[in-house]
């Protein structure tokens, strides 16, 4: 396989579900609650793919599906419906969404990252933060104390994060500093795969430009793959070649990101560029 | 041999979806023959529809018809109207320099990190890089004091010598120009004319378009004028 990751129509339904639910939803509809049996169909007939080293971005407003989307490759959320494949995972033969619970844990220990919105989801927040980074450690098999204590140190001064405070708690931390950690974290494991959803969403301004600065010289520096998910333009301008626009859990367009932005074909997407300040 | 780019029946309109799907002509049944090595120059007045044509071949703009077979070292003879958007992206950055109108820089980025960049991700080592970046930067006259600095507070006329050494210094097979000369002065005018000479030497296939007439005609091999999207022209 040529792709780092390749998604089919993967979708994930809240509810019991009826016959219509998927047709009578949609952005042609304007809804993503199908109106029969209420069921909500936060995503649908999802699919794409991400080039090794690319960062892929997508955009959509709140509600759009986005997490619901990288929660079920993040294997947070089972998918209603699906496949994913991995390069990196039996070179991308097996549909990872069928294994065993314990060859999923595998894969997200060993190959993917993901960094939340929330720190609280990312982190122990009361663990301190070598501590945070260690466990991720232990999970993709490291064992030697000295190693993990050498690669946390490396993580942290990577990322920023000043050694001193190793063994300090993220709840004393600053927005910025948990999101470092985080990063830190995800990274442990040198995954082929990062999953960014919203980490600079709600933080100052001065410290989403150092975090996303971070994010776009790790991406240069490894080379690994990253999907980033932000509700907002000048994040996905920033980091990302391409872009999957999302809206009532369906992709209305997925292009170059400069054409996106340029040459947007769907009535939603030139809705949004035209609303950019 | 083929041409390096055959371009047939281009065509692209605007669908304005918010203004109940308006239709605006950026070109229209544009055919152009770009020779291996040989330079084109557009002139027109402004809307007349020079920019999309640029934009079409680099894909920022969707064609709506037609074919643009491109010779590519990489990835052989390919359609760039229709080619897989990872295809477009490692050609963009293995063979094409594109300067457009407007610089679109990233925020904190320094002048020269963001010349060592385009070498770095071909492959080039860091210092060679910073090294082929700060000549190219010199060569197009822009002063030394501004290198660490950050181009969103350029003057126009230097951010456009940014743009030029940006899209340069990586000898590109194929070059775009989106009037490479506007506000610049004589001095800088001639270190232009220079690179484009010395590119053109080492085999650069290129499309400007310009204001300059002067300018131009003492670089291009043939040029064309464009009026309300559509092409005419050709002479020597
Ligand atoms: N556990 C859940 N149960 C029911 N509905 C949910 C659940 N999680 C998300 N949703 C709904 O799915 C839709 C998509 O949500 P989400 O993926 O969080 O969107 P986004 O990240 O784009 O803002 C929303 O309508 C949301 O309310
Ligand atoms: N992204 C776009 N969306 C809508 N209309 C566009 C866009 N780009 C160009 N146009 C229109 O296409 C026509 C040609 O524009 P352009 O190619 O920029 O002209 P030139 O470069 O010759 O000044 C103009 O009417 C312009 O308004
Ligand atoms: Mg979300
Ligand atoms: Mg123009
Ligand atoms: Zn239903």
């Amino acid at each position: 396989m040529d792709n780092r990751v390749s998604i089919r129509n993967v979708s994930k339904i809240y509810g019991k579900g009826c016959d219509s639910c998927i047709e009578l939803t949609g952005p042609e509809h304007g809804r993503n609650r199908c109106p029969k049996c209420g069921t909500i169909v936060a995503c649908a007939d999802i699919g794409f793919d991400v080039y090794p080293g690319e960062v892929l971005g997508i955009v959509g407003e709140s509600g759009s599906g986005k997490s619901t989307l990288v929660k079920t490759l993040y294997f947070d959320e089972a998918p209603t419906t699906g496949e994913f494949y991995l390069q990196d995972f039996e070179e991308g033969l097996s549909n990872v969404y069928g294994l065993s619970s314990l060859q999923k844990r595998y894969i997200r220990n060993h190959l993917m990252g993901m960094v939340y919105q929330n720190p609280h989801l990312g982190l122990r927040l009361d663990y301190s933060a070598g501590g945070n980074i260690a466990e991720k450690l232990l999970m993709a098999d490291w064992n030697h104390v000295g190693d993990i204590r050498e690669r946390a140190k490396e993580l942290l001064t990577k990322t920023e994060i000043p050694i001193e405070r190793m063994d300090d708690k993220p709840k004393y931390f600053s927005g910025g500093m948990q999101q470092r950690v985080q990063i830190s974290k995800a990274l442990a494991n040198n995954p082929p795969l990062l999953l960014l959803d919203e980490v600079t969403t709600g933080l100052d301004v001065s410290v989403q430009a150092s975090v996303l600065d971070l994010i776009r010289q790790i991406g240069r520096e490894l080379g690994i793959s990253m999907i980033v998910v932000s509700h907002d333009f000048s994040v996905i301008r920033m980091l990302t070649n391409r872009t999957i626009v999302m809206k009532n859990g369906r992709i209305v367009e997925q292009g170059l990101t400069d054409q996106i932005m340029e040459d947007p074909q769907h009535a939603y997407t030139q809705l949004l560029i035209n609303s950019l300040i | 041999m083929t041409p390096h780019l055959h371009i047939e029946n281009l065509t692209k309109t605007f669908t304005l979806h918010q203004f109940d799907g308006k239709q605006i002509v950026g070109c229209t049944d544009i055919n152009l023959d770009l020779e291996h090595g040989e330079f084109i120059g557009i002139t027109g007045k402004s809307g007349a529809g020079k920019s999309t044509i640029l934009k079409c071949i680099y894909r920022t703009y969707i064609p709506t018809s037609g074919s643009m077979m491109y010779h590519s070292d990489t990835h052989g003879l390919i359609d760039l109207a229709k080619a897989e958007e990872r295809d477009i992206l490692e050609i963009r950055q293995k063979e094409i320099g594109y300067v457009s109108q407007f610089l679109r820089v990233l925020p904190r980025v320094t002048a020269l990190d963001c010349v060592v960049e385009v070498l770095v991700e071909i492959g080039t080592e860091k210092a060679a890089a910073v090294a082929e970046a700060r000549a190219i930067l010199s060569h197009f006259q822009l002063s030394e004091s501004l290198w660490e600095s950050y181009p969103n507070t350029f003057s126009g006329g230097e951010k456009l010598r940014l743009n030029l050494a940006r899209a340069m210094v990586k000898r590109p097979k194929f070059l775009l120009l989106d009037e490479p000369t506007a506000s610049l002065d004589q001095g800088s005018k001639a270190s232009v004319r220079d690179m484009i000479i010395e590119l053109k030497r080492g085999g650069t296939s290129m499309i400007g378009i310009f204001h300059d007439l002067e300018f131009m005609e003492s670089v291009v091999d043939k040029e064309f004028n464009m009026r309300n999207g559509i092409m005419v022209g050709g002479y020597a």
